[in-house]
């Protein structure tokens, strides 16, 4: 918005789509001068960690401050709140998870609440905390690098999809057994011997397209979502009602993609739990 | 837009955050909700049985309202009965009383009426008398003429 006069539209969005960023030797320059321009792997995203431990910090201090002074009385309106969420999570693992562990249901409250509140940033119009953090720290908003959404940066949605593929490998090996967990990647589909080669090689598929479908799924519905938002605002005037839109057609799609994040999470741990 | 090891940090955060929300969230919370729960289900169930009481108690109430009734109805019919023989009884003892009065009253005028036609026989002798010796203005020998005078007064 206010800095299409220094930009381009094109460098517009790229500028925005730069994570804030830093490796050992400081922060990263993405400018042309590219003094420390940080291509190795031990990059880190300044914003995505800022912005994702902050939301789950509120989220747990919320949760937290309600489990506290949680009453089996008449409850508070915050606390109303806090039980119809999980409640709501509750339902979800019992009608699809039928064992009994301690771990699932917390899981899935931390990943939909903290999906939501992450994904809940795309409302925060695009330009806002860039000219915020430009107008405190008195710099260029050309020069502040800023991603407010983490779950538009892929490492944050793998880092999700991974630790939920780490769980269910885990509970697959302790509820079947290691022999029981390769038994299953291999005698299926085809039940003769000489094809269980075939068989792992579709099995593995399977597994592994389970973390990098919820990974990629949640990370291109926001970070398409972000882009439009950021193509909007190149638009002018007109951007207004045009943001106003696609914010609520974002009612939709934040909740949404918080909820299936946390339902397949809740099903392929019940997979991992069943025993063929 | 690539992976580094934000993914590592983000991965680490995820743990914490599992682990914190499993021990010191889920559980008050839950703990909370079923309480209440069944705390709820008590109370539901406590309603129906007063509920179920109630219908008992109003059974049971008009029950007594019919007894209640009924022997009302039969302690009037009683006492209607015996208010009628108490009259009964009344009236045939002021009937007695009344004869019983009416003869002794007859009685008394009877022997009043005696007693004064007596004196009135006496005096009407005295007079005759009187009357006598005024016509013989003699004095009548009383003892002599006594049996003249009783046939008088007898006639009297």
């Amino acid at each position: 918005m206010s800095s299409a006069a220094e930009l381009t539209s094109q460098e517009y969005i790229k500028h925005h789509l730069t994570n804030l960023s830093a490796d050992a030797q400081g922060l990263c320059s993405f400018d042309s001068s590219a003094a420390n321009p940080c291509d190795t792997f031990w990059t880190l995203h300044l914003d995505t960690l800022g912005w994702s431990v902050f939301l789950g910090f509120v989220f747990l201090a919320i949760f937290r401050s309600v489990a506290k002074k949680a009453t089996t009385g008449v409850p508070g309106k915050l606390q109303c709140a806090v039980e119809l969420i999980v409640e709501f999570v509750s339902d979800s693992v019992k009608s699809t998870f039928h064992g009994s562990n301690p771990l699932i249901a917390p899981l899935a409250l931390t990943v939909f609440v903290w999906v939501l509140l992450m994904n809940a940033m795309d409302w925060v119009p695009v330009d806002l905390i860039p000219w915020l953090i430009s107008i405190v720290g008195g710099v260029e908003m050309s020069h502040v690098y800023m991603k407010p959404v983490p779950t538009t940066d892929p490492n944050m949605t793998f880092a999700l999809a991974l630790g939920v593929f780490i769980l269910t490998i885990y509970y697959s090996i302790k509820v079947k057994g290691v022999g029981g967990f390769i038994k299953e990647l291999t005698t299926q589909p085809f039940g003769h011997w000489s094809l269980y080669p075939v068989n792992f090689i579709l099995e593995m598929v399977t597994l592994l397209a389970r973390p990098l479908s919820l990974a990629l799924r949640l990370f291109g519905n926001l970070y398409a979502g972000e882009l439009i938002f950021l193509l909007i605002a190149t638009i002018g005037l007109f951007q207004l009602p045009v943001h106003f839109l696609w914010a609520a057609f974002h009612l939709l799609i934040i909740p949404l993609q918080a909820f299936i994040f946390m339902m397949l999470t809740i099903v392929y741990l019940s997979l991992a739990h069943e025993d063929h | 837009m690539n992976i580094n090891a934000t993914l590592i940090g983000e991965l680490i955060a995820f743990v914490v955050f599992v682990i914190f929300c499993m021990k010191f969230v889920w559980p008050p919370i839950m703990g909370a909700i079923e309480a209440r729960q069944a705390i709820i289900a008590d109370g539901l169930a406590a309603s129906d049985r007063a509920a179920k009481d109630l219908e008992l108690a109003q059974a049971k109430a008009t029950e007594q309202l019919k007894d209640a009734k009924s022997q009302a109805a039969s302690i009037i019919e009683a006492a209607k009965k015996r208010e009628a023989q108490i009259v009964a009884e009344a009236a045939g003892k002021a009937e007695t009383e009344k004869a019983k009065i009416l003869a002794s009253g007859h009685a008394e005028i009877e022997t009043e009426r005696n007693q004064a036609r007596e004196e009135l026989r006496q005096q009407v002798v005295v007079l005759a008398i009187a009357g006598a010796e005024k016509i013989l203005e003699r004095s009548i020998d009383a003892a002599v003429h006594s049996d003249i005078l009783d046939k008088l007064v007898a006639e009297l």
